[in-house]
Order: structure tokens, then sequence, then C-alpha cells
């Protein structure tokens, strides 16, 4: 087959990828993901445990080891079957707590410690960098077999720049489709995606040539079983000690792994899916490890003495003359090879953007940390950390040439991931586990990992010498990389694994037992061990915050966007009871729920100290002490029940509170009301009433009966609108009022309202931004009611926008189902106190010149869009005037 | 006889659900037990072990861990919802 | 030379009339539109009386007739409160804050006159408001 052929068929399967992607992104934006957020989308993204190291790697170890490499497999499959121990707690953590990577969740639990989650971070990049650039080995490799069987005598093309190109290719697919948005939990369902895709097609690749080779080349399944019997395989001897530690190992790494951790927890969108994936996935690994015996045994039956075991899923194909076998073989190596390089590149760059870049950019500049669109700083942290991790993975694989060395690598990263077990299995169901405790445990077994296992793998003389490694430093035998304690005759994996654990939980335990953990920590402790207790147990980690809800929108408005913050802020004050305000109070509730949120986006640490800045330096209360120092089962029962009692009397008392100040202030209005009222129609009669007697006189200077004449009609005239407007108002207050319903432009409304605001102070020249496109939707709604809501904000805005050169931005969005229309001008805004009665009839602002109209324009507003079944809100933050109205898209005739 | 049925049969549902959740702790244990069992059966120096039958073994263990928890997560998954009766 | 007005009035329709009224009857009306420094302008033009309307932009009629009370100058300046709101608590308040005469809007042309003449210590008028256009004051005491 021509080079090539293989060149562009490799080109067209990643555009196909990237549209997979790409779409996948677009639906996700519109938020019609349905079939996309299955379970099967789930287990199948779970597929990148099985690397290019397995695909290829696994009939290599099957060649050489027999049926060992069963326990790769056999670990996963136990770890999933039994799900409801540590899979379904870490995932429920994982969802509660907005968990972004396993560095953030260890760091979470023990008391939001930035130390561990630096320690866990770079304990993830040492370990699994050599693991990437293993992928990039196995596609450069997989690439020389097809050069070399080429029988145009095509010259094999530069290993070194073959792994360029796909470590550049990988960091542009990663980055754009892995650093979209910012919240981990609505992120990279298009990368998901195209990993299930490449799921199928390494499954589909490896079970073909599997197929070819049992019925096409060993004629059945009898005839393979024998002569399997008959192969070098069948001398293979198990060795117990290393058979349990590969098994402990795998199923290890498979939660420990930090891609592993990023699509079982992180990207995980529904619990329910992990059910489905705790069979699926050991299926999927079991068809995926059907053929591997029978290909090991065959090729070394078929192929030349001396191929490469590594590479016999391409190289039988390709001997028996199947090309199209071959090169889909050769597809599947590939998609095994990117999706663990794009998964793991985002995972670790998460972990390096979240606990190393963003502190350190936090720390030098405090100040900007409040003033600054942090969105694209956090977002630029991880597209330089995709790209550094991409470049480490090359960089590897450039220094070590891509030597024989580098296959071991996937077991040595394994036991070097399987460090975080302890810290993290214990964190999730011992509360005892304290901060100092794992980080004892995790320097410890990095360090033996590093010292025993890592080190040595260079081979001989590269780090250490082969005197260093036969006697130990300075001629200390116990201390020999590969036989610490003088236990010798261990296989050095197994060696390694047994001591580094030994040594990492040995430091972890007697840590924690011996130092006392700091109030945050024993909080985050219960959190975490008690995760499926009732949500009112969870302990509160703010009280009574000083900071300003607008302060705190300001902030969260800059990490999750506009959208999303003001969505949190209006749910959570509707939560408290607040129907009018966007702005919830600060209650504890209210802070650990953005806490949550922010962490989503830039992990926990970051957002626990990003609050307390604005909350002020207390953290943590008297209140939350006492929390913890009551620890008892009993206690913590009747404290609970306590609390929802609490909770549901301050929700009603906030409900009330709120409900009596409206009533004070409307029994003033209402006290008022027939002042304003009596004042509102006295006025236009005063005038009326003065020019009638004039006109009755006679004997008047020239233009005077014309002049009074105009008068009486303009002010007859502003007294039938004002009688209009209440008898409006009355009716749509009383839900009287008849709409008629039909399908509308919002566009053509808009253009309509603008262009009869006009009237309003024509002399101003008021320049509108709109998006025009987003206008273009069509409603069902009462357009004639919906066009005098936006006549009265536009006019409204053309009347008080101070501003020098006035400007009115209209945004329109689509969210849920409905359609969000600000409009919002430059000038001064409305003042705080008076945001609370501008809806009230006769409500003028303090101060402002007298503006034709009886202060009627808003509450009547407010009316139709409650009849129009939607909200219209004042949106405060936004720098001048704003109001919100959202209403239905479609609004069903009420059936009267 | 209507009236006493309803509560038996509430009853009986969530202990239903705490076996299954028991069983399904078990399940990984016995899989453990079963995979590590050749270890046991042929020390390394006795007779050659027949291959194939090795594999057979393994791969039919393997499936019934997976038609086991098959089995069991749609009842576990669905327990989830209704039962706030965890018990530990 | 007629006596001064000065006139505190927002709307302007009101104040056309008033001033229609008044200068018919040989007043001299400065008319101002806001009630920011308004008690300023009433001790610099030291008018005969002052009418006030109850609700104005800048600073409400009361604060404004607070003003007049409290500089010396200003203090006895006889002062007419206009307001529309026909609420008893209305003129208690306009009374209270020092205003000399209260008048409820809207109001006879013939009343409004009748209290500034009055107010001013100002005799019946010489001649009817019908034919006063052009002619002097009704009288310079």
């Amino acid at each position: 087959m021509p080079f090539n052929v293989l060149v562009l068929a490799c080109l067209a399967y990643v555009i196909f990828l990237f549209s997979v992607a790409f779409l996948v992104e677009r639906r996700a934006m519109a938020g019609r993901l349905g079939w996309l957020r299955s379970p099967l989308v789930y287990t199948l993204s779970l597929s990148i445990y099985c690397t290019a190291w397995t695909f290829y790697g696994a009939v290599g170890y099957a060649a050489r080891s027999g049926l060992e490499f069963l326990t790769i497999y056999f670990g996963p499959t136990l770890v999933f079957v039994g799900w409801w121990w540590v899979l379904r707690k870490l995932v429920r953590i994982g969802r509660q707590h907005r968990v972004t990577s396993i560095a953030d969740l260890i760091s979470s639990r023990f008391g939001k410690s930035n130390l561990l989650g630096v320690i866990v971070t770079v304990m993830a990049v040492v370990a699994t960098t050599p693991y990437i650039a293993l992928q990039l080995q196995s596609v450069v490799l997989s690439f020389g077999v097809f050069a070399s069987a080429t029988p145009d005598g095509f010259t094999p093309p530069d290993a070194e720049q073959t792994a360029i190109w796909v470590a550049a290719g990988l960091a542009v697919f990663t980055t754009i489709f892995g650093t979209r948005n910012l919240d981990a939990k609505e992120q990279h369902h298009g990368i998901v995606t195209a990993i299930a895709v490449e799921a199928v097609v390494k499954l589909v690749a490896l079970l073909a040539v599997g197929i070819f080779v049992v019925w096409g080349l060993a004629g059945g399944i009898g005839a393979t079983l024998e002569r399997i019997d008959a192969s070098g395989l069948a001398a293979w001897d198990m060795q117990p000690g290393r058979w349990t530690g590969l098994l402990f190992l795998s199923a290890a790494a498979v939660i420990c792994l930090p891609r592993m951790f990023q699509v079982l927890v992180v990207e995980n969108s529904d619990e329910g899916h992990l059910a489905t994936a705790s069979w699926a996935f050991p299926a999927y690994l079991l068809a995926m490890s059907l053929f591997i015996v029978p290909i090991a045994v065959i090729g070394l039956d078929r192929l030349p003495e001396g191929a490469n075991p590594d590479m016999f899923v391409l190289t039988l194909p390709l001997s028996e003359g199947q090309g199209g076998l071959a090169m889909l073989a050769f597809l599947g190596g590939f998609s095994s090879a990117t999706s663990m390089v794009i998964v793991e590149a985002i995972a670790l760059a998460t972990m390096v953007s979240n606990h190393i870049v963003m502190p350190v950019w936090l720390w030098l500049r405090p100040a900007v940390a409040m003033s600054a669109d942090l969105r694209g700083v956090v977002l630029n942290a991880r597209r330089l950390s995709i790209g550094a991790v991409l470049a480490m993975g090359y960089g590897y694989y450039h220094l070590s040439g891509g030597s024989a060395a580098l296959a071991a690598i996937g077991l040595i990263a394994f036991v070097g991931v399987a460090q975080f077990l302890p810290a993290m299995i214990a964190g999730i169901f011992w509360r005892g586990a304290t901060r100092i405790g794992a980080a004892l445990g995790l320097v410890t077994g990095f360090v033996v990992w590093a010292y025993a296992l890592f080190l040595p793998s260079f081979g001989p003389d590269a780090v250490y010498s082969a005197q260093f490694l036969a006697e130990g430093p300075m001629a200390i035998g116990w201390l020999r990389p590969q036989a610490l304690f003088g236990v010798e005759a261990m296989d050095p994996l197994t060696h390694a694994l047994f001591w580094s654990l030994m040594l990492n939980a040995t430091a972890f335990f007697i840590g924690s037992v011996l130092t006392f953990p700091g109030p945050v920590e024993r909080l985050q402790g219960a959190a975490f061990v008690n995760v499926f207790d009732d949500q009112a147990t969870d302990p509160r980690r703010w009280s009574h915050g000083q900071a300003e809800p607008e302060q705190l929108l300001v902030m969260a408005q800059r990490i999750l966007g506009d959208d999303a913050a003001q969505s949190l802020f209006e749910a959570a004050a509707q939560a408290q009871g607040k129907s009018d305000s966007l702005l919830p109070d600060p209650t504890p509730e209210f802070l650990s729920d953005l806490e949550r949120r922010l962490s989503g986006s830039v992990g926990a640490a970051t957002a626990h100290a990003m609050i307390s800045q604005l909350v002020g330096g207390a953290t943590v209360s008297v209140e939350d002490l006492m929390a913890v120092a009551s620890e008892s089962a009993q206690m913590m029962e009747y404290s609970a029940q306590l609390e929802a009692q609490r909770e549901k009397l301050s929700r009603t008392a906030g409900a009330l509170r709120e409900a009596n100040e409206k009533l004070t202030r409307l029994s003033v209005q209402k006290d008022t009301f027939l002042s304003q009222i009596s004042h509102e129609l006295r006025t236009p009669m005063t005038s009326i009433r003065a020019f009638s007697e004039i006109l009755t006189e006679g004997d008047l200077p020239p233009g005077m009966v014309t002049k009074s004449g105009r008068v009486i009609q303009d002010e007859a005239k502003r007294l039938t609108r004002l009688l209009d407007d209440l008898l409006d108002l009355s009716v749509l207050e009383n839900g009287k009022v008849s709409l008629s319903i039909s399908l509308a432009n919002l566009r053509e409304m808009i253009d309509r309202a603008i262009q009869a605001a006009e009237q309003v102070k024509p002399e101003r020249g008021f320049t509108f931004h709109r998006d025009l496109a987003a206008e273009n939707i069509f409603l069902r709604t009462d357009a004639d009611r919906l066009t005098q809501v936006l006549i009265n904000l536009i006019s409204n805005a053309r009347k008080y926008c101070d501003a020098k050169h006035p400007e009115i931005r209209i945004t329109i969005r689509i969210k849920a189902g409905r359609a969000v229309i600000d409009v919002a001008d430059n000038g001064k805004g409305i003042p705080k106190d008076a945001q609370s009665t501008i809806f009230e009839k006769f409500t003028r602002l303090p101060n402002e010149s007298r503006a034709k109209g009886a202060g009627l324009g808003l509450a009547i507003c407010r009316e139709i869009v409650v009849n129009l079944g939607g909200t219209i809100a004042y949106l405060p933050g936004q720098g001048g005037a704003a109001f919100r109205v959202s209403l239905p898209l479609r609004l069903e005739a009420k059936a009267a | 006889m209507k009236r006493p049925r309803r509560p038996m049969f509430l009853a009986r549902d969530p202990y239903r659900r705490r076996r299954l959740r028991d069983a399904a702790r078990l399940l990984p244990v016995f899989g453990a037990f079963l995979m590590i069992l050749p270890v046991l059966w042929s020390p390394p120096d006795a007779a050659p072990r027949v291959t194939s039958g090795d594999v057979v073994y393994f791969f039919l263990i393997w499936l019934m861990l997976v038609l086991a928890a098959a089995g069991f997560a749609p009842g576990l998954s669905a327990g989830e919802d209704a039962g706030k009766d965890e018990d530990d | 030379m007629g006596k001064h007005v000065l006139l505190i009035e927002d709307e302007e329709n009101i104040a056309e009339a008033i001033r229609f009224i008044l200068v018919r009857d040989g007043w001299q009306v400065t008319h101002l539109a806001e009630g920011g420094g308004a008690a300023r302008r009433a001790a610099e033009l030291m008018p005969d009386l002052v009418i006030l309307d109850h609700m104005l932009p800048g600073a409400s009629g009361l604060e404004i007739l607070a003003a007049l009370r409290a500089q010396a100058k200003t203090a006895l300046l006889p002062v007419l409160m206009l307001t529309a709101r026909g609420q008893p608590r209305d003129r208690e308040a306009a009374e209270r804050a020092g205003a000399n005469r209260f008048m409820a809007k809207p109001f006879a042309n013939a009343d409004i006159l009748a209290e500034v003449r009055a107010m001013t210590g100002t005799a019946g008028p010489e001649s009817g408001p019908e034919n006063g256009l052009g002619n002097g004051p009704g009288g310079q005491g």
C-alpha cells in the first residue's frame, strides 16, 4: 500500500474526528445533546483505558509473558463490577463538589490545600509524561511498519518528524475542543464523543484482525486452541506474586490515572450511567482482549523469527496481503494513541493550570483578581498547559530516542499514579485522614517509586551506574534500588509496587494519626466521607458573610460568564423567597453553593481564596467550629433535624420579612396613592379650568384664543392618557386582559418599538446596539402587548439616560425555552434603594426632572409581562440602567 | 385482605434492594478470588499446565462477572432513585 | 410700577395661565420652573409675594418654603402655596412650614387674583378683571 494513501487515510480520519467533535459541541451549545449523554457514550469514553500500549502491546505482552496481560484488564473489571464500593462514592463526590481533577479531589478533601494539589500535579505529570511519549512512539512505529512494507521502496518517514506532527496535531485538537468553555461540568462533550467514536474504531479493528486470524488463518476455534497449546506461549508460568500484584495495580490505576479520573468522574453527566458502565465497560475490555492470545500465537507461528511481537496486529494482516485490514488496524492503533493523549493532556492541563499557574498568577497580582476578566486568564493558562504537556511528551520521546525502555513505561506509570490510592481511598472512607499525613504519604511513595522503579527503568548507566544498582548508594546494601531492605529475588516491578505503597500508606497513616486537622479540613472530611447522608448535615463552610451580593455577582460573572452567573444568582434569590430581586442574601448556604460552582472552573483552593477575599478574612466562624466539635452521630442527626427546620424557618422568615417590608412600603404608597392620583388628575384640570375661564372672558389679545384652545386640548389628551393607563393597569392587574396570541417576529417588534420611542427627546441621538441575527426569532405571544413593553423600556432609557453619547443595547438570548430580552443604557443607572420600588405605581425617580407621564409605565410593563407568562426585573451591575424581560417562546393560551 | 397487603409489599421491596446491594458488594470479592484461584491450583513446579484450558477458564469467569453485574445494575440504580434507606 | 410676584411652578401651562391673569391685573411676574436655587432668587428679587407650587423638580415646595423662612431677608415674605394634592394633611404641612395661604388646584381665576390682592394688602380692584388689560395695578395702597 502506498505510503501517501496511509497518510491520506490518517488525515481523513482526523478531519472526521474534528467534525464529530465540532458538531457535538454545536449541539451542546444549543442544549440538544440527547443521546450523546447516554450511558453508552460514557462507557465508550472510558475505553481510553485501552491505549496504544494495550492495542499493540497486549499482543507483544502475551507473546512474551503468556496470560499475564489479562491482569491489566482484570483489575478494572473488578473495580467496575464492584462499583457500589468505590466508584459510586467517587462520582457522587466529584459531582457534588464539582471536582475538576484528581489533584483537585485530594486538595479539596484535605482542606482545599493547594500544597497537596501541587504535589499530586507534579507526580501526575512526572508519571504520565513518559506514557504520552509511549503513545507517540507507537504511532511512529506503526508508520514505520507500513513504510518498510511498501513494495515501491518508499523511504521510511523520519521518525522524529512524524512524532512532531502527531504531537502538534493533538495539541491543536485538544486546545480547540478542550478549552472552549470554562466550567468543567459543562465541558468537553465534543471530545468525549470523539473518543467514543475512537473506542468503536479500535474495538472493531481489533475484532476484525482477531476474526481474520482465528477463522482465516488458524481454521476455527478448536484449531486455535490446539495451536495455543502447541506454541511457545504454553510454556509461560504464573508467578503468584506478580499476578496478584498486577491485578491490584491495574485496579488502582483505573481510578488513579488522571485521564481515567477525567472521563470517569469529571465528565460524568449522570450518576445513573455508572450502573450501565459497571458491566458494559468490563464487557468492552473482554471483547478487546478476546483475540489477543490467538493473534500472538499465530504471529509467533507465521512471522519470521525476530519480528517485533508488539506490531503483530499490523504485520500479520500485512504479511498475508490484507492491506485493507492492516489499514483498519492501523487506524485502531492511531485511535488508541490519540484519544489517550487528548484526554491525558486535558486532565494534566487542568491540574497544572488550576494548581500551579492560577495560584501563582493570583499571588503575583492579587488586585487584578477582582478587576480583570479571569475567564480569559484561566483559559489561556489551560491552553498553555496543554501545549506544555504535549511538548514534554514529545521531549521525553526525543530524549529517550524511542528506545525499547519506553515499552515498559506503561506499568511504571501505573505504579506512579497508584501512589494516589492511599490518600484518595482513605480520604473518602476515613475521616481521620489529614493533610499532613496525605502529603507525607504521597511524597514518600513518589520518592520510593522514582528511586526503585522509575530511575532504574532508564537502563544501566543511564541514571544509576551498574555498580550503584548492584551495591546500593555508598555500598549500603539495604538501599539497593531493586532490593530495598534486603528483599531480593523479587520481581523489580512487584518489589517497587510493594515498597512504595507500603511506605506510602504507613507514612500516611502515621502522619494522620499524629497530627490534628484544621477546621476546614475536618469539615471537608466529613462532607466527603458522609457524602451519601442527607444534604442537611452538609457542613456549612461560610458563616454570615459581609460580602455585598453585587460584588459577588461581579466576580462570578467574570469567572462563569454573565449568563450563567446571573441565572445562578436569580435561582438563589428565588430559593430565598425574594421574588423581585436578582440578588440573593449572602447566606452561608448561598456562599457554599457559589464556591462549588466557582471551583468547577478554577479549582477548590482558588475558589475558596477568592470568596474569602470578598467575604472578609474570617473564613471559618465559631458556629462552624462548634459544628465540627459536636460530631457524635446523635448530635449530627439531631442537629440535622434542627438545621432542616431552621432552614425552613429562615426561608419562611425571609419571605415574611420581605412581605412585611413590602407591605410597609405599600401602605405608605397606598396612603400617598390618593394624593398621587389626585395630583395627576388635578394638574391637567388646573390648566383646563384656568384657560377655559380665560376663554369665557372675551376681549383677549390676539392669539390667546388659539393658544388657550391648544392648551386645553393638550391637557385633555393628557388626562385621557392617564385614565387609559389606569384602566389598562386595573384590567391587567385583575388578570382579565384578553391577549391576542399569534406568531410574531421579535425583530419587527423591536423595530416598531424603537421607532415609536423616537418621539421621546427626539433631539438626543441614541446609538443602538443590536444583534439582528439573534433578534430574528418568532415568538408566540401577544405582539402588541410585548411591543408596548419594549416601547416603555426604550422610552425610559431615552428619558433618563444622561450619558454624553447615549447608547441603548438590546440583547436577546434563548435559554430553556424562554426568550431573554435585555434592554440596557449607558447612563448612571437606578440608585440601589430605588431599585425595589420602580415597578410600583406612581413611582418616579427622586430628583428627576419632571417627565411626562404619571409613573405608571413600569407598573404596566410588569403586569403585561406577567400576563404574557414572563418576568421583568431590574438587572443590577451592568453599568447603566438595565431591564431583563424573560418570556416563554411559546405562550399557550390559558384555558379560561 | 386488601389492607395488610400494601405495607407488606412496601416492606419487602427495600429488603430486596438491600440484599441486592450486599450481592453487588460481594461480587468483586468473589471475582478476585476466582481470578487468583489458578495461582493456587497449580504451583509453578508441578506438571505443565494446559494454557488453552486457562484461556477458556479466564474468559468464562470474566463473562460470568459481566453478566452478574449486568443483572444487578438495573436494580441498583433503580433502588437509588427510590430509596432513602441507605443503611451505612 | 406694578407690584412684583415671584411664581415658582413647573407645569408650563399652569404658570402661563397664572401669569396671564396677574399681568392683565397689572402685576409684574417673574417665573421660575424649577425649585433649585429658588430661595436665593427670592432674596435677590425681593418680590411682594411668592406663589409656590407644592411638587417641584429640584427641591419640593416645602423645602423652598423652609429655606425662605430660614434666611432673615425673606423670613417674612408672604407665600401662597399651591397644591394639586387636596388632602388636609398637605394643607397642615404647608401651614406648619410657614405658608401664609394655601390654595388647592384647580382654582378659579378670580379666586387666585383675590387671594393675591388680599395677601399684598391691596384693596379691591379698581377695575374688574374684564377690563383690566393694560391697566396699572388695582391700587398702590
